[in-house]
């Protein structure tokens, strides 16, 4: 019957029409592969981290690009997208480098992705370096081949909680509301912002899991008007900060302390500038740290750099200023490893130590940045962002006129 | 069942591909294996959804319990502390399972998810067969948001955070042979069981559900218990890959388990375009959907779901019966030289007829 | 849980009040797509998966034109004809063949219409969550524990204007009383010389055109991202099961019910169980029309 032949010929054709398998140096051009979330709930953020890839590309290429060898190799990136689902991601990461011939790869964003992601590259034996995936567990798994330039997840907050204990007399009588996503990298924080709690023996009056689709938190923000907690910590990427500020200044809450992280992804500072006013937020990276390296220049030079690329950031997210330190990181190793080897390379990334615009830069063995902090800001009156080092440089309590 | 030559030759091309595609692109073996876990998804959706007119939305709900319960049973045989001291400590307890642990674990896992998958149909079966048409599409969608969003507030399965599954004991190429060879063999048992079930009188009694139920029970067929049976084969299977599926991704969460605007939406779509109420319509679908698919996701960049969903309309809108039926149609010759139509088990027939 | 009874009914009972005013807010929104969507089922039997995509599309639209510093009420004029034409051209491309098709099939089609808006939505005003902030004042009471914004009002009023307008015009114009006869019996409908296929058009046009004020409000009140559209279909759907075909004040009611619903659900249970609610609701009711009918030997159909 004519359609069971189809059934064949179609089935052959699966296999025909698969891409050419790209070599991973494509004569003077190394290729690193991403698959990275352009849609759904992470694309967002997915968008920040492929334009920090994106343009440190476009400097190391355009300063004479990787030298190995000898010769002079241009960097760049094959990107599939993610979909913000972990399952297609991990399938991608298979497509990458068993069709695509990838050898090395660059994070996707997200915890929970690379969670899907870092069991691949690990079984192939491919170094993968990460700038987007915070969470505690990445780095318990004992993975050889995952390294992370930024900080992890239950750092983000926790400060939050040690400001409220020093504003306090007796930390004992804090009480805290937290409304976290249900996802894994908010999970983390919430881990690590918990430990805090318990350490100070503050009470948790609130501790509500927002839905990945909720548009609207407001019975959340009715519970914390009613119960006056002393501080509100929210966590849950761009979306989340965009829908707290939102409705934050519409059902007038007065907490004396909100700590959220991704406001800088969120632009709330842009889009909510009243209530945005006194916001904390953990943030991987600062524009004015005095760190610089011999690509970048220092932290503000990328910062410029960035915004003259990518002109609609008025303060430019973290995000991207690790998705471009992440590129940077496979430019020393390939240099310092002088070769196109994976394993060299492996071990040339494990014993990086460098400084760079977004901080220094070493690996512990589990595969974490230990070398750099991060860093606690507040928002201004005037939509700045205020580093605060310590508790007493916080506006406290936020001081905000409805 | 009686073959022809035709029927034959397919099965010998499609079991050629199966065990020599792998060998020959080895780098092709996990595409291939999601190939066959997707015909065995649209195929035992056409069990309840083609044969028998129930449009269920919902199946993908046996697939992400199978995918739970199988973790369930594959950590807390082997692993003393537990599921939920395992998924409580986030990640940091990584128990080391002997290869015979392992494998013995993955048997008794899948097994599992395909039971609780079974019984979960008849539990769902119980108030949902009162259902007609597009409230039974709904409901059994609603079943699955239910569910998935139920499962995330649980934290003993791990709650928003996920599980990460026990490591393959073996080597790259090993663990994607072995998964590999696991979707194949579930996607050929459910056809034969599949195709000999619809020559059976359970056949004729699901379509005559699926023409006239009213009558059908008239004429005293027990049609309850054809519709639990109709949705007990696809869940059971569903489970069972499920479980595989987990295994194959190593980390599952919610999304992992229930990717209900994906694959829950694509085996309906992909029976559709097959045709649906055939034994090969969702074959050809599912082969045809997933080259199309990887092509557009490879080659169209961004443009992958514009191009998914106009490829989803124009189907639905333009090609109403399926391939086959659109190809029967248009050449009619085509199929009137070549159809020997008293060897055909399936509906193809009762398509050109209408 | 306890606690949260506890703070409700014992502690703080005046939040009763701002969780029973943010479910009616809720509830409004709601009303008038699945009213829409109540039209499009009853009248020609389509089950539109992409009612919430409409939705964010209209909630886009109005984006696009507050940029542009168009006042709120000019936004509702120029969305509502806009997604009217959108409405017209969508039946005529793919609708009017599908209109008489298995229901799946329209099920289906629709989905695949709703992939398609999600991208194009994503693609022209990338993946961010948007919002529109019309800057109006604030009103609180009790002590400031219950705040209505007032744009919540002015968008609560512009729903009940809509849904009157809606009411008369379904009663009393021509091509209202064409819509029901043609819900009620195409064939005889079409005897008396109504055109079937433009009040088929019409319809669907009418129904994107209620979706897109919908979303006008929705991006005034929440915040809008190019990928939240199927939570508004899921609470269409749940809301015209409940609700029936064609009868407006039923709608609103069931619009209003599932609001509280899912508002009291957050409030007792958790927020997490939020988006749960309604579809637990849904299928509640499916239950209980199963109970209802196999009294009478009958199935929901």
């Amino acid at each position: 019957m004519f359609m069971k032949h189809g059934i064949v010929a179609a089935a052959a054709l699966a296999v025909t029409l698969a891409t050419p398998a790209l070599a991973r140096v494509d004569g003077d051009t190394i290729t690193l592969g991403s698959s990275i979330s352009l849609t759904g709930k992470y694309a967002t953020n997915g968008l920040h981290t492929q334009r920090g890839y994106d343009y440190a590309v476009k400097v190391i290429n355009e300063a004479g690009g990787v030298k190995v060898g000898g010769k002079s190799y241009k960097l760049a990136v094959k990107y599939y997208d993610d979909e913000s689902t972990p399952a297609r991601g991990a399938q991608l990461a298979e497509r990458l480098i068993q069709q695509d011939g990838v050898e090395y790869m660059l994070g996707p964003y997200s915890s929970g992705m690379t969670k899907a992601i870092a069991p691949v590259s690990e079984k192939f034996g491919v170094p993968m370096v990460e700038a987007e995936g915070a969470s505690r567990s990445l780095f318990t798994q004992g993975y050889k081949y995952l390294f992370a330039v930024l900080s992890t997840s239950e750092q983000y907050l926790a400060t939050a909680v040690d400001f409220a204990a020093a504003k306090s007399s007796d930390p004992k009588s804090v009480r805290i509301a937290l409304a976290f996503e249900g996802d894994p990298f908010s999970m983390d924080v919430r881990a690590g912002v918990m430990d805090k709690v318990k350490e100070y023996g503050m009470k948790v009056v609130i501790d509500d899991q927002l839905p990945a689709d909720l548009s609207d938190m407001s019975t959340t923000l009715t519970k914390v008007k009613a119960l006056k907690p002393d501080a509100l910590i929210i966590s849950g990427h761009s979306k989340g900060a965009a829908t707290a500020a939102r409705q934050i200044d519409e059902m007038k809450v007065n907490v004396p302390m909100i700590a959220l992280t991704h406001c800088e992804a969120a632009k709330v500072q842009e889009k909510f500038p009243k209530t945005a006013n006194g916001f904390l937020c953990p943030t991987q990276w600062v524009e004015t740290l005095s760190k610089s390296d011999a690509m970048f220049g220092s932290a503000a030079d990328w910062n410029a750099g960035f915004k003259a690329d990518y002109p609609s950031y008025t303060s430019v997210p973290y995000q991207s200023a690790q998705a471009s330190a992440a590129v940077y990181v496979f430019k020393e190793a390939f240099e310092a490893a002088n070769s196109l080897d994976k394993d060299k390379l492996r071990d040339a990334i494990s014993a990086v130590e460098m400084e760079t615009f977004y901080g220094d830069i070493k690996f512990s063995a589990q595969g974490n940045n230990i070398a750099k902090p991060m860093f606690m800001r507040q928002i201004n009156a005037d939509g700045t962002y205020g580093l605060v080092e310590k508790a007493g440089d916080m506006v406290h309590p936020r001081n905000v006129a409805y | 069942m009686s073959m022809t030559n035709r029927t034959m030759m397919t099965y010998a091309g499609l079991a050629l591909f199966g065990i020599f595609g792998p060998i020959l692109f080895p780098q092709y073996t996990l595409t291939i294996a999601y190939l066959w876990m997707m015909v065995l998804m649209a195929s035992t959706w056409d069990t309840l959804g083609g044969q028998m007119g129930y449009n269920s939305l919902g199946n993908i709900t046996f697939f992400g319990v199978g995918m739970y319960v199988s973790a369930i049973v594959q950590i807390s045989f082997f692993y003393e502390g537990g599921v939920g001291e395992y998924t409580s400590a986030m990640g940091s307890i990584k128990p080391e399972f002997t290869a015979a642990e392992y494998f013995w674990g993955l048997g008794l896992g899948i097994l599992a998810a395909g039971i609780v998958g079974l019984l979960l149909s008849l539990v769902f079966s119980s108030f949902m067969f009162g259902l007609r048409g597009p409230y039974f599409a709904i409901g059994s969608l609603g079943l699955a948001i239910a569910v998935a969003e139920i499962t995330i507030t649980i934290n003993y399965v791990g709650g928003a955070s996920g599980i990460s599954m026990p490591l393959f004991p073996g080597d790259i190429e090993f663990r994607s042979t072995f998964f590999y060879m696991l979707c194949f063999a579930f996607t050929i048992v459910s056809h034969f069981l599949l195709r000999w079930l619809y020559s059976t009188q359970f056949g004729l009694a699901a379509n005559a559900i699926r023409d006239d139920e009213d009558k059908a029970e008239a004429m005293g067929i027990p049609t309850l218990a054809y519709k639990r049976i109709g949705w007990a084969i696809p869940a059971f299977f569903m489970g069972c890959i499920g479980a595989v599926a987990g295994n194959m991704a190593g980390f599952i969460d919610k999304e992992v388990a229930y990717p209900i605007p994906t694959f829950g939406i694509f085996m309906v779509a992909m029976a559709l375009l097959g045709g649906k109420g055939t034994l090969w319509g969702p074959v050809l679908g599912a082969i045809i959907f997933h080259v199309v698919k990887e092509a557009t996701w490879t080659y169209l960049l961004n443009l992958q779901w514009v191009a998914l969903g106009l490829i989803l309309i124009v189907n639905i809108v333009y090609f109403q019966q399926g391939i086959m039926g659109w190809l029967q149609t248009k050449y009619p010759e085509l199929f009137g030289i070549v159809v020997d139509t008293s060897n055909i088990a399936d509906g193809d027939e009762k398509e050109a007829a209408r | 849980m306890w606690d949260n009874l506890q703070l409700l009914f014992v502690w703080a009972p005046i939040i009763n009040v701002q969780v029973i005013l943010d479910g009616i807010f809720v509830g409004a929104v709601f009303a008038l797509s699945a009213y829409g969507l109540a039209l499009v089922w009853g009248v020609m039997n389509i089950k539109n998966l992409a009612q919430g995509d409409f939705v964010i599309m209209g909630g886009y639209l109005a984006f696009a034109l507050h940029q542009m510093h168009v006042p709120l009420v000019l936004i509702l004029l120029i969305v509502m004809p806009l997604m009217f034409i959108f409405g017209w051209i969508i039946y005529v491309v793919m609708i009017r063949r599908i209109i008489d098709q298995d229901m799946f099939v329209s099920l289906l089609a629709t989905f695949g219409l709703s992939l398609l808006l999600q991208q194009v939505i994503n693609l022209i005003f990338g993946p961010e969550v948007q919002t529109i902030d019309m800057e109006m004042p604030v009103y609180d009471a009790f002590d400031n524990m219950v705040t209505v914004p007032s744009s919540k009002i002015v968008t609560l009023v512009l729903a009940g204007v809509i849904a009157v307008a809606v009411v008369l015009f379904m009663k009393r114009s021509r091509a209202g009383q064409a819509i029901r006869a043609t819900a009620q019996d195409p064939r005889a409908a079409r005897v008396l010389g109504i055109d079937i296929d433009r009040v088929y058009a019409f319809t669907f046009a009418f129904n994107a055109a209620l979706c897109g004020a919908a979303g006008v409000l929705v991006s005034i009140i929440w915040v809008i991202q190019p990928f939240y559209g199927i939570t508004y279909s899921v609470r269409s759907f749940a809301i015209v099961t409940a609700a029936g075909l064609g009868n407006l004040p039923a709608v609103i009611g069931a619009g209003f019910g599932i609001g509280l619903f899912e508002k009291y659900t957050g409030a007792i249970l958790g927020t997490a169980y939020e988006v749960a609610a309604p579809v637990c609701i849904l299928l509640l009711v499916l239950i209980y029309r199963q109970i209802q009918m196999r009294r009478n030997r009958q199935v929901v159909r």
